[in-house]
């Protein structure tokens, strides 16, 4: 029989019940060969449930750094008798499955082609515990422990992250080591250790760090000086104001009085949470919410109001598989239509497309910036696959030096000294965007009324068509403003001179970068450009110009960043093949090579088939 | 449209305590029907903010959509505005005092927009017990789209059209107590006697303090079928007394008979003074207050006056736990960790 042969290059999935305490310990083990300097990207795979449904987590181990899904397992944890039958099909040839041999296998999860690694664990932990929860949560820390054998993972390392996990709760150290030793100790003694998949020590990781991007986000926050979090829970959203509120109570007490310099107000629904972030940014605090796709389309109102009144929102959209309820636990980038469009009437708005935990504590901060200086709501659009899994990323850094940059506010002196009259539309400085002023500012002056509705420079009422068009083009303007302040993106060029380039942003760029190499590889070369935002940036349009034919790389349907590539860039749309993965798990490298061949006409296919050994 | 109004004012006109005379604290010219019960109430926020020398721009305007969310336009007119959508008011009002805590809020809505659209944000802001005063102008129809009935239109009362409402009133008052609103009162716009003090002491209560307005729509709901009519509602009025207010620093003076009257002194000092019709109301019992509405509006008649207040109930900020000083004047100096903070988090996520 064939056995996989691989060293730090290998998929390992666990395969557990939701609710059984296997999350820290799959955790345990992501960590420890991330500790060996070895790039990880682990991917929580997890129903709409709370316990029972079936749950995996999944870890992409790969020297060399590609942290896209691959697509494929070599290493099976089946610990869920549920979906054994499913996770054995989906093991590659020469793949292992390691199971619970306290029962024999049932008959029919036997295939030929894979290597089976039986260990009693219901019976080591019947030996060693007498209380069935501990039974439970102990049975996942053996098989780290054995995995750990089997693996080649450094035990030493795994005792060090125990060590830091219970600091403080001393007491629950020693029998985590022990558990641990118990499934060393048996695969140590009935297998050949290591395996021929293993992994062995790198130093591949430098100060990188693993964090989920919706803590990454939250943190943005707290540094990008919001005061105000209004939000409705939702999944997969909801740990980002979780990490606020966390990061804040640590970071953002008055010393004084241990008073709270922020704010959280947890919404009765997604209308009162952006309503809320209205109000607030109104009044001059820096404000923000998270929601998913459902809470988008409830917050479409507001955001109108956001735009058409200029006031400075910042929202983040972390996104799920729509549309409707559609998959809320599984990862998707289909909201671009419904954010960049939000609302009746004629609206666009600013979008960020962060890729990364850095990226997300970034943009978050910088959310703030661009929605003081441009007035408009600033829309970050992250998704289920950053947002709730930990992923590798440059570590965080902030420039001390900075202040933020409230945009264009009159203070109370600047309106005392103003001769003329104020008014909140006038464009004085021809660039769309603005002066606005605080309530409270100044007894006399500054005062103005916010609507929803038409109305003239001076923030008066009118129903007049001109002042209502003029009002209209100079938002346009301010849009056009706009390009030159949203990040710029970012160019992979190919090694080799090409008239063809790719497109892709967010969650797609790892697994798109690992397919340019792929496909460079096989003689294929493409020029890549990661898109950060909308409006597109003239850079944007000269990749497109500079090139016959650009591949558009996203996550949903109907090709909706192509699609307004198309319209907004006045683009030919034969120019923009799509390649699309929707199906709700993180699209593959291979999925894009694949897509990539058969759109360059199916002439250079190739069967893509993983070496094995 | 816009009207600009005369800036002739006669030079001997009262001013307040920090030297405004009653015109800075008025609006535009209002655009509503002859005769609309709203304006009168604008009136009475003119007057309540003046005799209690808010400067204007302390106080923050916020309205949702419909007639009566068009009438901060109407008051106020150096204080600044927030007409926003429809039902909403509750929730921009919110983030707007999470924002800065020292300003006044006052929140206008309608019966449609409070009743209806928005009865999801009017509970909740009810039970987050934020600190301003949220006025509903209740006329018991939507006027701006042409008089159908609103879900505060008592059962077989009929609007203009004719047609008798066959529907369960909401009644809002009732809601707001059982909601947890630490002041709540009714009034009627034609009874300025009674809704100017209940403004005051609204506006000087810590917390959320929510009046109803009966506010006849002379267009398409003033007909004698309608019991939200001018005649109508004189007719079925009752009070639970007449209440002074007494600001804070003033020296109460009146002597009443005992029993049939209560103080209720507010948080930053002043005096709620009620002269009561019967002996054994009592403001601060929720319990009692409902009741007495019910029992009410078994005999007819509409309930008036302040109903309930608890003075000392921990407004939304307290519950947060947030900073005295408003958090939109916090700059990067409060607000941002640093880079060291950053440091030690990028360590432990190694």
């Amino acid at each position: 029989m064939k056995a996989i042969q691989a060293v730090n290059d290998f998929v390992i999935r666990f395969a557990n019940v939701n609710g059984t305490g296997s999350a820290s310990a799959n955790n345990l083990f992501a960590k420890a060969v991330f500790r060996m300097g070895i790039p990880v990207s682990p991917k929580n795979i997890f129903p709409s449930n709370i316990q029972g449904l079936p749950t995996w987590y999944e870890v992409r181990v790969s020297e060399k750094g590609y942290l896209g899904s691959r697509g494929g397992v070599d290493f099976m944890v089946a610990i869920n008798p549920q979906s054994m039958a499913e996770d054995v099909a989906s093991l590659e040839p020469g793949g292992y499955f390691f199971y619970d041999n306290t029962k024999p296998l049932d008959l029919r999860y036997h295939r030929s082609d894979i290597n089976y690694i039986g260990i009693p664990l219901t019976d080591i932990c019947r030996r060693e515990y007498t209380d069935p929860r501990q039974r439970q949560l102990f049975k996942n820390v053996i098989y780290v422990g054995a995995l750990s054998a089997l693996l080649d993972l450094e035990f030493n390392v795994l005792k060090e992250l125990i060590g830091e996990q219970f600091k403080g709760k001393e007491k629950l150290v020693a029998p985590n080591i022990h558990a641990l030793e118990l499934g060393y100790q048996y695969a140590s003694e009935n297998f050949q250790c290591p395996l021929g998949i293993r992994l062995e020590r790198r130093d591949n990781v430098g100060d990188r760090i693993l964090m989920e991007g919706n803590a990454a986000v939250g943190l943005g926050a707290v540094y990008g000086g919001a005061t105000v979090a209004a939000w409705y829970p939702i999944t997969p959203s909801t740990s980002v104001v979780e990490a606020f509120e966390k990061y804040a109570n640590r970071l953002r007490i008055d010393p004084g009085s241990g008073d709270k310099k922020f704010a959280i107000a947890q919404a009765e629904d997604e209308l009162a949470a952006m309503g809320m972030v209205v109000g607030a940014a109104w009044n001059g605090a820096r404000a923000f919410t998270a929601t998913s796709g459902p809470g988008v389309s409830l917050m479409s109102e507001f955001l109108g109001l956001a735009y058409f009144a200029e006031v400075p929102v910042v929202l983040v959209d972390v996104q799920r598989a729509g549309p409707s309820t559609g998959m809320p636990t599984r990862t998707q980038q289909s909201d671009l239509f419904a954010a960049a469009y939000a609302s009746h009437g004629d609206t666009k708005h600013v979008l960020l497309f962060p890729a990364t935990p850095k990226e997300c504590f970034d943009m978050a901060a910088q959310s703030f910036e661009l929605a003081d200086q441009l007035q408009t709501p600033i829309i970050m659009m992250t998704d289920l696959d950053l947002g709730m899994n930990d992923n590798m990323s440059e570590p965080l850094e902030w420039d001390d030096s900075k202040v933020y940059d409230r945009g264009k506010v009159f203070n109370a002196e600047q309106l005392e000294n103003m001769k003329e009259r104020f008014g909140r539309y006038l464009d004085v400085d021809g660039d769309g965007i603005c002066y606005r002023t605080y309530p409270g500012t100044h007894p006399e002056k500054g005062a103005f009324f916010t609507r929803g509705t038409s109305r003239d420079e001076y923030a008066i009422y009118t129903e007049s068509g001109d002042v209502y068009v003029r009002n209209m083009e100079r938002l346009l303007k301010k849009f056009e403003t706009a390009k030159s302040y949203v990040p710029a993106p970012e160019f992979f060029p190919a090694k080799e001179a090409t008239r063809d380039g790719v497109i892709f942003f967010g969650t797609s760029t790892a697994s798109t970068l690992e397919a340019l190499d792929q496909l460079a590889e096989e003689g294929v070369h493409l020029d890549g450009m990661r898109v950060r935002a909308f409006p597109f940036n003239r850079e944007v349009e000269d990749f497109i110009e500079q090139h016959d034919r650009v591949f558009v790389v996203e996550q949903n349907r109907d090709g909706q960043l192509r699609k307004m590539l198309i319209i907004e860039c006045d683009i030919d749309p034969k120019k923009l093949p799509s390649v699309r993965y929707y199906g709700g798990m993180p699209i593959t490298a291979r999925e894009i090579r694949r897509q990539i061949h058969q759109l360059r006409g199916g002439a250079t296919v190739t069967k893509i088939r993983r070496k094995v050994g | 449209m816009t009207y600009i109004r005369p800036n002739f004012r006669h030079p001997e006109l009262a001013a307040n305590e920090l030297g405004y005379v009653r015109k800075d604290y008025e609006g535009a010219l209002s655009t509503l029907c002859a005769g609309c019960g709203h304006d009168s109430i604008s009136a009475a926020i003119i007057q309540s903010c003046f005799e209690l020398a808010i400067p204007p721009h302390q106080v923050a305007k916020i309205s949702g959509i419909g007639c009566s969310s068009k009438t901060p336009t109407y008051f106020l007119g150096k204080s600044h505005g927030f007409n926003s959508v429809h039902g909403r008011m509750p929730s921009v009002a919110t983030g707007a005092n999470l924002a800065n805590r020292d300003l006044v809020y006052i929140g206008v809505s309608g019966d449609g927009d409070s009743a209806s659209i928005g009865l999801g944000q009017f509970a909740h802001v009810n039970r987050r017990n934020l600190n301003m005063l949220y006025i509903v102008e209740n006329n018991g129809c939507y006027g701006l789209t042409k008089g159908q009935d609103s879900a505060t239109a008592d059962i077989g009362s009929a609007s203009k059209k004719g047609t008798p409402n066959p529907y369960e009133p909401i009644d809002l008052c009732t809601m707001a107590l059982q909601l947890g609103a630490t002041f709540v009162g009714r009034s009627f716009s034609g009874d300025k006697e009674q809704l100017v003090p209940l403004i005051k002491a609204a506006l000087s209560h810590r917390g959320f303090a929510f009046i109803d307005v009966i506010s006849p729509c002379v267009t398409f709901n003033n007909n004698p079928k309608s019991t939200k009519g001018y005649e109508y509602v004189r007719e079925h009025l009752a009070a639970t007394g007449t209440v002074d207010f007494v600001p804070v620093r003033q020296e109460i003076t009146a002597d009443f008979a005992p029993g049939f009257s209560q103080e209720v002194t507010l948080h930053d000092g002043s005096v709620i003074h009620l002269h009561k019709q019967q002996e054994g109301i009592e403001v601060n019992d929720r319990d009692a207050a409902l009741e007495a509405i019910r029992d009410h509006k078994a005999q007819g008649q509409i309930l008036t006056g302040l109903l309930y207040v608890e003075p000392d109930d921990a407004d939304f900020h307290e519950l947060q736990g947030t900073v005295n000083t408003p958090l939109r004047d916090l700059d990067t100096m409060d607000l941002c960790p640093g880079s060291r903070a950053l440091e030690a988090i990028n360590s432990n996520l190694r």
